[in-house]
């Protein structure tokens, strides 16, 4: 039935993320080959590299990782493989915001003009403080109004919670794509399919700290989502305490998705299928599918993005495009199989 | 945590009210090591509402609860889970797992490692008859082998001694069983019981219920009518009262067993 075991799938993936991870950073408009990767000569090639090549395929396979992770124990605390961060209103809060901060970015730095020194000096546009508070704000409020004292998080009124600020977040997006004029409306739209070309090393550090904040925190919290897999009191009776794991992995997930979407903006799929693609070749067990989930999602957005920059060279296509446009159909196809197979 | 001379399980005058409406009340019971009650009753008697408020989901308005002597709330849910396991009536899982993975979950509350946790399922997957369904994927299993697939997991979980005498609840575990497989769990849980570990089992089927328990306990409009011997409590008057059928016991002249049987007639009141 299980076409690799967990740890085998690692390996193997952990095999295979590092000549992605070259690939990714020779090919472009300037190709560079493999061994003038190792010997830089201070040249412009090597300003290249260092300043552009480099961080963009580190920052696509971290965000890679950080959204499938986030995908992985989302569908985990809903006990639904097809739940998706989008669906707890993270993605939608934070369009509302990047495109707050798009419309009224003039107004906002005039206000604010300290704070727009401190944060281009960290290398974040006004847009992506914009986007991580209101992802932020969007999952706070989803929170709040489906945990009541009595009866802790329930999770199914958190998925109508979230449908209904989605709809919400989308109300207001379209209110103000109807008053943007014609170039904030490009950017506002370009942000929504997401984008690497940003990328810079400060954007990676931040990736990366998201990264090991994951990796600590979710240490020891992958047979709790075992556990909760079964359902709730199943989860106590195995002596699982249910509101702790929710609340923890709630906020890390939002945490996730928020800063992975205010750094490339919002990327559809990869939360959704990459997670999915583990847990048919090694089964649903957290153990392994957290790490897996994580090496691939890395591999695939570094090869979406490769992707991206070569269809229309030297233009590039939105990266968010490319994942939903190979994403959906292996999605199917994968469904397909299984159904199949049953 | 010295608690050798209490009963395993205390229930102590415990009340459960919703929205005004009492579940649960008065309910006075204990549990004794190595001993199997059956919980029977009519629909809307109580019976979940007991499993959930010894499980802690369900909070009690009055009344307590004692494991070993200590409150409930005293006990760590790691240390419960060791020594006490549940099965509801249902599970909703949806994953992929297999049924030896399910299985395997049973030993999440436990750090025995992973060659005696593999042992453990190896060999509660061979006492419940689903070995051959290890590698079978769970959600792709029939209700009956899935039930057996739950219990062998609760069966896991309190499979190794503990510190104090375990605990197995069980909510209609044979709900969805084949007849083969009623009579095979009524064997088994009587091992079970046999080494020391208490069962509380909900039961529908009173003749079931009668071959596999030490004591009855017969809950009506959330009061417990009567607890003791099976005879003693699942007499015509008792059986008349909660659940209006009429009984009486027949002797099976092959096995020699004594059975209940029911009037069909009265089964149409309501």
């Amino acid at each position: 039935m299980r076409l690799l075991e967990g740890q085998k799938l690692c390996w193997l993936l952990i095999l295979a993320l590092v000549p992605v991870l070259m690939l990714a950073i020779a090919v472009g408009p300037v190709s560079f080959s493999l061994a003038s990767l190792f010997g830089s000569d201070g040249s412009q090639s090597a300003l290249i590299l260092r300043e552009i090549r480099i961080p963009r395929a580190l920052l696509s396979a971290l965000v890679g990782a950080v959204l499938a992770i986030s995908g992985a124990i989302m569908q985990g605390l809903f006990r639904n493989p097809l739940a998706d961060p989008s669906l707890i209103g993270v993605s939608a809060g934070a369009s509302v915001g990047a495109s707050v901060a798009i419309m009224f970015g003039g107004y906002l730095a005039g206000a604010l003009g300290g704070w727009l020194s401190i944060s281009t000096l960290s290398g974040l546009s006004l847009i992506s403080i914009g986007a991580f508070l209101g992802g932020a704000g969007a999952v706070i409020l989803v929170y709040r109004l489906s945990t009541s004292p009595y009866r802790g998080t329930s999770v199914p009124t958190m998925l109508l919670v979230g449908i209904a600020i989605g709809a919400l977040a989308a109300a207001l997006n379209n209110l103000m794509s109807f008053m943007a004029d014609n170039e904030m409306l490009r950017r506002m739209s370009l942000w929504q399919m997401g984008n690497l070309d940003l990328a810079n090393w400060n954007r990676v550090w931040l990736c990366l700290a998201m990264l090991a904040l994951f990796l600590i925190l979710l240490r020891g919290q992958s047979s709790n989502l075992n556990a909760l897999l079964l359902g709730e009191s199943e989860a106590r009776h195995l002596g699982v305490n249910v509101q702790a794991t929710k609340r923890r992995i709630i906020i890390l997930a939002a945490l996730g998705v928020g800063v992975s979407t205010a750094l490339a903006g919002t990327i559809a799929f990869v939360g959704l299928i990459v997670p999915h693609m583990v847990r048919l070749i090694s089964g649903p067990d957290h153990r392994s599918l957290l790490l897996a989930s994580g090496i691939m999602g890395a591999i695939m957005l570094m090869l979406a993005d490769l992707l991206s920059r070569l269809v229309i060279a030297p233009a590039e296509l939105p990266v968010g495009v490319i994942t939903a446009f190979l994403g959906v159909p292996f999605f199917v196809y994968l469904l397909r199989q299984t159904a199949s197979a049953r | 945590m010295h608690a050798n001379n209490h009963p395993v399980l205390q229930i102590d005058s415990v009340g459960v009210d919703i929205e005004g409406v009492a579940l649960l009340d008065q309910v006075s019971m204990s549990v004794e090591p190595g001993e199997v009650i059956a919980l029977v009753g009519p629909n809307g008697a109580g019976k979940s509402t007991l499993v959930r408020a010894i499980s802690g989901e369900q909070k009690l308005s009055r009344g307590k609860i004692a494991f070993h002597g200590l409150p409930m709330a005293d006990w760590s849910l790691k240390d419960l889970a060791v020594h006490m396991a549940f099965m509801s009536q249902q599970s909703v899982l949806e994953f992929p797992f297999t049924a030896r993975e399910v299985v395997a979950l049973g030993r999440i509350p436990h750090s025995t490692g992973q060659l005696i946790d593999s042992q453990v399922v190896e060999q509660v997957l061979a006492y419940l008859d689903v070995g051959h369904l290890a590698d079978r994927v769970y959600p792709s299993l029939s209700g009956g082998e899935r039930q057996r697939v739950q219990l062998a997991r609760v069966l896991a979980q309190v499979w190794t001694p503990a510190e104090h005498s375990r605990l197995l609840v069980l909510d209609e575990p044979t709900s969805n069983f084949d007849l083969a497989h009623q009579l095979l769990v009524v064997k088994l849980l009587r091992e079970i019981a046999s080494q020391g570990i208490s069962i509380l089992v909900v039961m529908h089927d009173l003749n079931l219920a009668m071959s596999c328990a030490d004591r009855i306990a017969l809950l009506c409009c959330g009061q417990l009518q009567a607890i003791g011997r099976p005879e003693s409590v699942l007499t015509r008057n008792n059986i008349q009262q909660s659940f209006g059928v009429e009984a009486g016991f027949i002797q099976d002249s092959v096995t020699g067993q004594k059975q209940l049987a029911f009037k069909t007639a009265d089964a149409v009141k309501t």
